[in-house]
């Protein structure tokens, strides 16, 4: 377990940044515990949400956005549902893994590759090309056969389109993306 | 039944690998008399990707369809995939709850979103609209034998303030629906125990493992078919169940059936309109089962008689055995 300096790391502004953007207010957790007592993926944690919380209570961001955590939740909502304090949990980690984006600091490479590959697949087309997802995912991640076992499954079955369905709308889903950017970039 | 038209978003997923979920649920409706439209050039929700980049961006991306319906003007639009409804339901109340966000969202679109478009699962109108009893008197057909484990997924009733349908920790409108068309429910402890699939593909290993427990527990249940209302869902249990045995060392032969293919059958549609060849995991047996009500109806007919029968002649042995109690007594 490691040990952390919490006078040293504390970061103030970051628990208000966290509040904010979530419009969560962290300070309400009392740590029962019922969030990792529900949580499918708190095996595969490295920091259990309830204690994400925690940290995020003590304003350790350093630790909290290179968390593998943040980035193995997969917004199941088992925790939002159960939090007594009513704290949206699953919100919070999700403001947390959209921090971590901006900041470039992922420590789930190929999930984030994943998501990365989904999204440039809507901007192409207007609509998700599920075979050209995969395959664009295998050639970044260097993962070249994940889940080549299921190619001739669903092959066989007729649900595998080669060419993408591309929408006529497809410049306007485009431009939903190019605003955004720039947006962002104005907003630094 | 009154012709009530929805707008019918049916989401990436069921054009590519669950196309028989779509086939499925026009077949059902179509039976129903629910009328469908398709909102024209709708695109890709945005769904889990979206969300972890930025929620006004996620919204935008789902917006841009709701914009598209709400000049449909059919009011509702039902989404058979709970992942485009959460997501749809999200940015439909975002916006309509906060006016800062709505400005945000719609300056990243072409055409502002007004608000005037409420998103419900297609098991919801089936539930809330239809109804048991319009549902129940389309029933043709018995699958006499099949024990189903109902399984909802993590999304279509979580968080409640979003899903604002069913209950969050044991919702039973699938249940429901089943048990309208004749069909035998388990008592299913999983039916919200998240099956991992948005990582399937780069978290493989856990997927594996999470599925394997949702299955496990289906056949704890006493079940011997899953009904599932997620594409999601359903790939991961039906398609990576091979994937699960491999890893896991189990020996899993399950069923993975969308609800609209069950009910389907019950209406006595034909397995090739439900797509049911175009599962993974061989539904074969289930459809080699079905016969309709009238032969169910004889057969519990004939076991009845067939049970009376035995009952009478049990009857008689036992007074033949007293008579011949009684004479020996006399001699």
């Amino acid at each position: 377990m490691d040990t952390l300096n919490l006078t040293k790391s504390l970061n103030l502004s970051f628990i208000e940044q966290v509040s904010k953007e979530s419009g969560q207010n962290p300070s309400l957790c009392y740590q029962c515990g019922n969030c990792t007592a529900g949580c499918p993926y708190t095996h595969f944690f490295d920091y259990p949400v309830s204690q994400i919380m925690r940290l995020l209570q003590t304003g350790q961001r350093d630790t909290i956005l290179s968390s593998k955590a943040i980035w193995l939740c997969a917004t199941c909502e088992t925790c939002t549902t159960r939090c007594p304090c009513e704290i949206d949990v699953a919100m919070i980690m999700d403001t947390l893994r959209i921090i971590a984006r901006r900041e470039n600091k992922v420590s789930e490479k190929d999930v984030k590759l994943f998501y990365d590959s989904f999204l440039n697949s809507m901007k192409e087309h207007g609509r998700l090309f599920e075979v050209g997802t995969l395959l664009s995912y295998n050639l970044r991640s260097g993962n070249f056969f994940a889940d080549a076992d299921l190619g001739p499954k669903v092959l066989e079955k007729g649900k595998i389109h080669f060419l993408p369905r591309k929408i006529k709308g497809r410049d306007k889903v485009a431009k939903i993306f190019t605003r955004f950017q720039e947006k962002a970039k104005k907003h630094g | 039944m009154a012709e009530k038209e929805y707008a019918y978003y049916t989401g990436c997923s069921l054009e590519g690998t669950a196309v028989e979920y779509d086939m499925s649920m026009r077949q059902v409706f179509k039976a129903l008399g629910v009328g469908i439209i398709e909102p024209e050039d709708w695109s890709c929700c945005g769904s889990t990707p979206a969300h972890t980049v930025d929620r006004v961006f996620a919204a935008a991306l789902a917006a841009r369809n709701l914009t598209i319906i709400e000049k449909m003007g059919t009011g509702i639009v039902t989404v058979p995939c709970p992942s485009c409804l959460s997501v749809l339901k999200r940015a439909h109340l975002g916006m309509t709850q906060d006016e800062s966000f709505r400005n945000e969202v719609n300056e990243l679109l072409d055409e502002p979103y007004e608000g005037g478009v409420v998103p419900k699962s297609t098991l919801q109108v089936m539930l809330e609209d239809v109804g048991l009893d319009a549902i129940a008197s389309k029933v043709t057909h018995a699958l006499p034998g099949l024990v189903v484990a109902p399984y909802y997924g993590c999304i279509l009733t979580r968080p409640p303030e979003i899903a604002q349908f069913d209950d969050p920790e044991n919702p039973v409108s699938m249940d429901k629906i089943l048990e309208a068309v004749g069909v035998k429910v388990a008592d299913y402890a999983f039916k919200l125990e998240c099956c991992g699939a948005a990582f399937g593909v780069p978290k493989r290993d856990m997927v594996n493992r999470l599925t394997y427990r949702v299955l496990s527990m289906a056949l704890e249940a006493g079940a011997n078919c899953i009904a599932v209302a997620c594409p999601l869902c359903q790939q991961n249990l039906d398609l990576r169940q091979g994937q699960v045995n491999s890893t896991m060392g189990s020996s899993f032969n399950l069923p993975i059936l969308y609800f609209s293919q069950i009910v389907g059958l019950t209406y006595g549609l034909s397995p090739k309109e439900l797509g049911m060849d175009k599962l993974v995991v061989s539904a074969d047996d289930i459809v080699r089962s079905r016969i309709t009500i009238e032969e169910l109806a004889q057969r519990e007919a004939n076991a009845k008689a067939a049970e009376a029968e035995a009952k009478a002649a049990e009857k008689l042995k036992k007074a033949k055995a007293k008579e011949e109690d009684t004479k020996t007594e006399e001699t």
